[in-house]
């Protein structure tokens, strides 16, 4: 079970949206999962070819992810996955 | 008289009420986010919001009861194998000798540049022009959104590149307005519909042109002939121009204007010949929006930029100049506009004209409005946000 916490702008869009407990064991398995919990999430998170957002990061523990083309990064049974959108200038 | 104006900024959707004959913005919807277009659909009233959110991506955002509250929308996507022939910005240091493989890139939408509605006749219809270069429509009042496969798959792009290879040659070059998300690709920020026929509409392309459809979009042609690309070898090529913003004469739909790179052009014959009726005497050559007069075919109004290399206010002095007669001659107004230390420049989706009132924002967040078929001006703004469109609501 993957333990996700998400920045808190992401709550603009989805006001029930809190840090939550996820059976997944890849990143992308997460994202389907919190799809189904809250529709149209993903769409902030990765583009449509399943891509992460060239603003946004994902980490697993302290750790960004390597895979931002097909989030395969597995997850272990405790991951602390954290969703932010980047720090990319300013 | 329109009532009401929609600002899409870079901080928000404003939309601004005409009361006692002043005009005043509410307090601004979407905070914070950038608006690339907002407008409403005349036939229902929706209002209509492009996001360009930084970090979340291209959303749109419409409201069923004038802007008290909105419903953002995230079904606008590219389908799953549309593909695009990449391009890459010329760098200093690229050797133009050195032949690069044709490399295909996946689309992933980047920005909603443009909406357009279809006419009465077509309850539901809206289109969106895009980043990467792709042409959407909605039957359903924007639930639902499909690629129109027939644009995207051209010849003039390369052919059907969902199932294969390139079977010609890509001739769409990249946008400088897709740099901000590391791209180098075309923009659609123009889509004219023609009000005596839906199935009749044509687009404005970065770079490449303008392409019709008289069938609904199933089939596509470029209507470039006359248009002059000053920056290639031949200026009469097929492809590679630059419209910078496209419309037409509603009362007389043959009647085209489009403000270019390479100048002011028009049309009377539906995009068959373009004619270059710039006036480089009067300051009119260079811009990015251009404004047709509801009934009168024969006028229009641009707001002039200092050439390409400049790309601000003429001198310091902000103006809008206005054609009666096609384009032969130009008239240029100043009254209520600032005539001293005025860099602005007006976005091609920033002007706006519906009966006797024409209105404009620019990139330093003020926005003016003419009752008077803009021959004097009135302040709506000084200190707002960078004004990315506007248009009357």
């Amino acid at each position: 079970m993957a333990h996700v916490s998400f920045t808190r702008h992401l709550s603009r869009f989805f006001p029930t949206l809190e840090a939550c407990e996820v059976p997944a064991s890849t990143v992308r398995e997460l994202i389907d999962e919190l799809e189904k919990r809250h529709p149209g999430f993903a769409s902030y998170v990765v583009d449509e070819t399943g891509r992460l957002r060239r603003h946004v990061n994902v980490f697993i523990g302290e750790e960004p992810i390597r895979d931002r083309a097909r989030l395969g990064d597995p997850l272990g049974p405790d991951a602390r996955v954290f969703i932010l959108q980047a720090l990319s200038g300013g | 008289m329109s009532q009401h104006i929609l600002l899409g900024t870079r901080k928000g959707t404003l939309i601004v009420d005409r009361k006692n004959g002043l005009w005043t913005p509410r307090p601004i919807a979407h905070p914070g986010v950038s608006i690339s277009y907002a407008a409403r659909d005349p036939r229902d009233g929706t209002l209509w919001a492009a996001m360009d959110h930084g970090h979340w991506g291209p959303k749109l955002s419409r409201s069923k009861d004038e802007g008290r509250t909105w419903q953002d929308l995230t079904h606008i996507a590219y389908p799953k194998g549309a593909r695009f022939i990449e391009q890459h910005l010329p760098t200093p240091d690229q050797d133009p000798s050195a032949e690069r493989p044709t490399a295909y890139k996946e689309a992933a939408l980047l920005k909603v540049w443009v909406l357009a509605f279809g006419t009465t006749d077509q309850p539901g219809v809206i289109h969106a022009g895009t980043l990467p270069g792709g042409l959407f429509t909605s039957v359903d009042g924007g639930d639902h959104w499909e690629l129109n496969r027939a644009l995207w798959n051209h010849d003039s792009r390369g052919g059907d590149l969902f199932g294969g290879d390139a079977t010609s040659r890509n001739e769409w070059g990249g946008t400088p307005a897709a740099i901000a998300y590391g791209e180098f690709v075309p923009g659609i920020h123009s889509i004219v519909v023609d009000p005596r026929d839906g199935n009749h509409f044509y687009v404005g392309v970065s770079s490449a042109g303008v392409l019709e459809t008289r069938d609904g979009g199933k089939s596509w042609a470029g209507r470039n002939r006359g248009m002059l690309n000053d920056y290639m070898p031949n200026p009469e090529a097929a492809w590679g121009h630059d419209p910078h913003f496209v419309t037409l004469c509603p009362g007389a739909p043959d009647r085209l204007w489009q403000q270019n790179h390479c100048g002011v052009f028009t049309s009377d014959d539906g995009a068959g010949r373009w004619t270059r009726v710039s006036r480089s005497d009067v300051a009119v050559h260079f811009g990015f929006p251009i404004a047709a007069d509801e009934r009168d075919p024969l006028t229009a109004w641009v707001v002039p930029a200092k050439g390409d290399d400049q790309r601000m206010s003429i001198d310091g002095g902000l103006f809008v100049a206005r054609t009666r007669d096609g384009g032969a001659n130009w008239e240029t107004f100043r009254k209520g506009l600032p005539q001293e230390h005025a860099y602005d420049v007006v976005y091609r989706h920033a002007l706006d004209a519906r009966g006797d009132q024409v209105c404009f924002g620019s990139t330093t967040g003020n926005v003016y409005v003419s009752e008077d078929r803009g021959e004097s001006w009135q302040c709506v703004g000084n200190n707002l946000p960078p004004i990315h469109s506007v248009r009357f609501a």
